[in-house]
């Protein structure tokens, strides 16, 4: 199954039945296949008049207790997130889709991770974060959207698929997640209240400012529980590892290669691929850097997540950066020249 | 015996509405108030609250309610509509939320034909943020931000609503009323609980304009507003119903949009519509 389209029908899978979007290469497969297939599996398909109309469906729907979702590619994010700040503020499930591009503007329309920043820093405006989950399989692109609606819900709160182009493009076999039956009660949610409750308000407006402070503190103590027990990241070869690779999504499979290269010339390399971007997993990363000689981020972008791996690091051990930009997939043969460097260097030094 | 002849509908809560003195958003609260009470639907109802005075609406209203991103709230009505097709959806929003930032989409909820009824206050201002010019401010008209008046050469013109949308398939009711008098209240109150009775039949999209005041941002008491609005706004934007299906003799916008593509097609088209006058 192509990626983008893996992505859909696990979303369906999961319960979502609403879905609303806007044509952008390189995601616009699932869009095609959620207009196939949605009608059948007795939701709705809607083409938005934009960007910022689809998240602002995913918000109405969101809050008459749906499962909706929407998905785009970098530029269009950026419309979105008027939206999914609105959504953050109000307490809002749902689910995003980023099969990144590249960019800054118009960019390109080939793969890059150079969403990053905006994934995990800055979607829209004011405090707030959303969980971000990086696939690098469509397999994962299966199993994570389907996750994601589910975290959603728990959090109250917008969950990003943050892929890219290589993923939503790629085909690769899957094994398709049985349909949910079950869902959350939402208490909260504006159905109508049949003169049995008093009104039930979705909002994210607060004009006292310690009551938004409260907010804003309760959102907060919430994330902090998602830092506490949702961070996941997958090893591989990391236990005896000098140099370990931090890579996320369709990179993590390039850092791999070269790994296992590396191994053959007896430089002992290992890999930290985070899965959550956000909850980060500083608890993985921060327990490499004291067995490690050194870290390596290879991204697909200028160097972002760098950023938050030298935050866990603390200076411990060098950070170093190897990534390509502009829709550039970098190559396993440079990726391992990179780590070559990094082994000279350590053989050089006093250690 | 004492016998109660007016009381606050059952739709609104007790809370204190925030509006200025004389300004006409009360009237209209309460004319939706009633249409819900009388339709026995604040039950099934679920409202929007807009970017603007009226933002507070959430408070005000007893039905469920949620509040939109400026001029998103035709998006939040759609995806609340599709999400629950057999409630109530109404939108609430003034003339810079609607016609502004929020015009492409109210275009397409009415162009889609969503079953969602839209409330919208044109006062020819932005009143929450102090009196800027709105989409509908009038040639010359002085505000914050056209402090020498509207200059159409730089400003461009004030846009009439009803009348663009009514030109739009799915649209099943576009009217526009004001509430200056007793008797135009009354007519107000007939058009939006028609409007609502278009959606719960399904009918289509419907849109009440009403032609409003604001005495705080226009420098008028609330009785000069209510001149000024009849002197200058009523002539600009002349009330009156624009397009309603049903009187036009068709169930839903789908039969009528079909009629009229018949017309186009045999050359019967009004002259309006470029066919022979």
């Amino acid at each position: 199954m192509k990626g983008n389209e893996a992505l859909a029908e696990a979303a369906i899978r999961a319960g979502c039945r609403l879905f609303f979007g806007y044509p952008i290469t390189p995601q616009t497969e699932l869009a095609a296949y959620m207009s196939k297939r949605m009608g059948k599996a007795g939701g709705v398909y809607l083409q938005a008049e934009s960007e910022i109309a689809a998240i602002n469906m995913v918000y109405g729907a969101s809050a008459a207790g749906k499962r909706a979702m929407t998905s785009s590619s970098s530029p269009g994010i950026s419309l979105k997130g008027e939206g999914i700040s609105y959504m953050a503020g109000a307490d809002l499930p749902g689910v995003i889709i980023n099969v990144q591009r590249g960019g800054p503007g118009l960019g390109g329309i080939q793969p890059s991770q150079s969403d990053y920043f905006q994934a995990t820093r800055a979607t829209g405006h004011g405090d707030f974060h959303l969980i971000v989950l990086a696939p690098s399989t469509v397999q994962e692109m299966t199993d994570y959207v389907y996750r994601a609606f589910d975290l959603a819900d728990e959090y109250r709160m917008p969950v990003m698929i943050l892929a890219d182009g290589m993923l939503g493009q790629m085909m690769e076999p899957v094994v398709l997640p049985e349909p949910k039956t079950e869902f959350p009660a939402k208490p909260w949610a504006v159905t109508g209240h049949k003169g049995e409750r008093t009104h039930n308000i979705v909002n994210s407006l607060y004009l006292a400012p310690e009551r938004l402070e409260e907010t804003n503190i309760e959102r907060f103590e919430r994330y902090a529980k998602i830092k506490a027990t949702e961070q996941l990241a997958e090893e591989y070869l990391v236990d005896d590892a000098d140099i370990v690779v931090v890579a996320f999504g369709a990179s993590s499979r390039i850092a791999r290669s070269a790994i296992n290269k590396a191994r053959e010339q007896g430089i002992k390399a290992g890999l930290i691929r985070p899965i959550t971007l956000w909850p980060f997993p500083a608890d993985a990363i921060s327990a490499a850097a004291d067995r490690a000689k050194a870290i390596l981020t290879v991204e697909m972008n200028m160097g972002q997540m760098v950023d938050d791996v030298r935050l866990v690091v603390e200076g411990r051990i060098p950070v170093e950066f190897f990534g390509r930009a502009g829709g550039i997939i970098p190559t396993p043969a440079e990726t391992l020249a990179a780590i070559e460097r990094i082994a000279a260097s350590l053989e050089g030094g006093a250690r | 015996m004492s016998r109660v002849v007016f009381e606050r509908p059952d739709a609104l809560t007790d809370m204190q509405f925030s509006y200025c003195p004389g300004c006409t958003h009360g009237i209209v609260h309460r004319l939706v108030a009633e249409t819900l009470d009388e339709l026995g639907i604040e039950g099934t109802t679920v409202g929007i609250a807009p970017v603007g005075c009226s933002v507070l609406a959430y408070e005000f209203f007893g039905c469920d309610m949620v509040q939109a991103a400026h001029g998103r709230a035709p998006a939040v009505a759609t995806g609340l509509k599709r999400a629950l097709p057999d409630n109530v959806v109404f939108a609430y929003q003034g003339d810079g939320d609607l016609a502004s930032i929020g015009m492409a989409e109210t275009v397409h909820a009415a162009t889609r034909g969503e079953k969602i009824t839209i409330i919208f206050i044109n006062n020819a201002i932005y009143g929450m943020t102090g009196g800027q010019l709105a989409p509908t401010s009038l040639p010359k008209q002085v505000t914050q931000t056209s402090p020498f008046g509207r200059d159409v050469d730089n400003d461009g013109f004030p846009i009439r609503v009803v009348e663009m949308l009514s030109t739009l398939d799915g649209v099943a009711l576009a009217q526009r009323v004001t509430v200056d008098t007793p008797k135009n209240v009354r007519a107000a109150k007939r058009a939006i609980k028609k409007a609502f009775e278009y959606q719960v039949d399904g009918v289509g999209y419907t849109i009440i304009e009403v032609v409003s005041t604001c005495p705080t941002n226009w420098g008028l008491s609330p009785v000069d507003a209510l001149q000024w609005m009849r002197d200058n706004m009523l002539p600009y934007y002349p009330l009156g119903v624009y397009k309603d299906v049903k009187a036009d003799g068709f169930a839903n916008v789908a039969e009528a949009a079909t009629a009229r593509a018949a017309a186009l097609a045999a050359g019967n088209a009004p002259a309006s519509e470029g066919g022979e006058a």
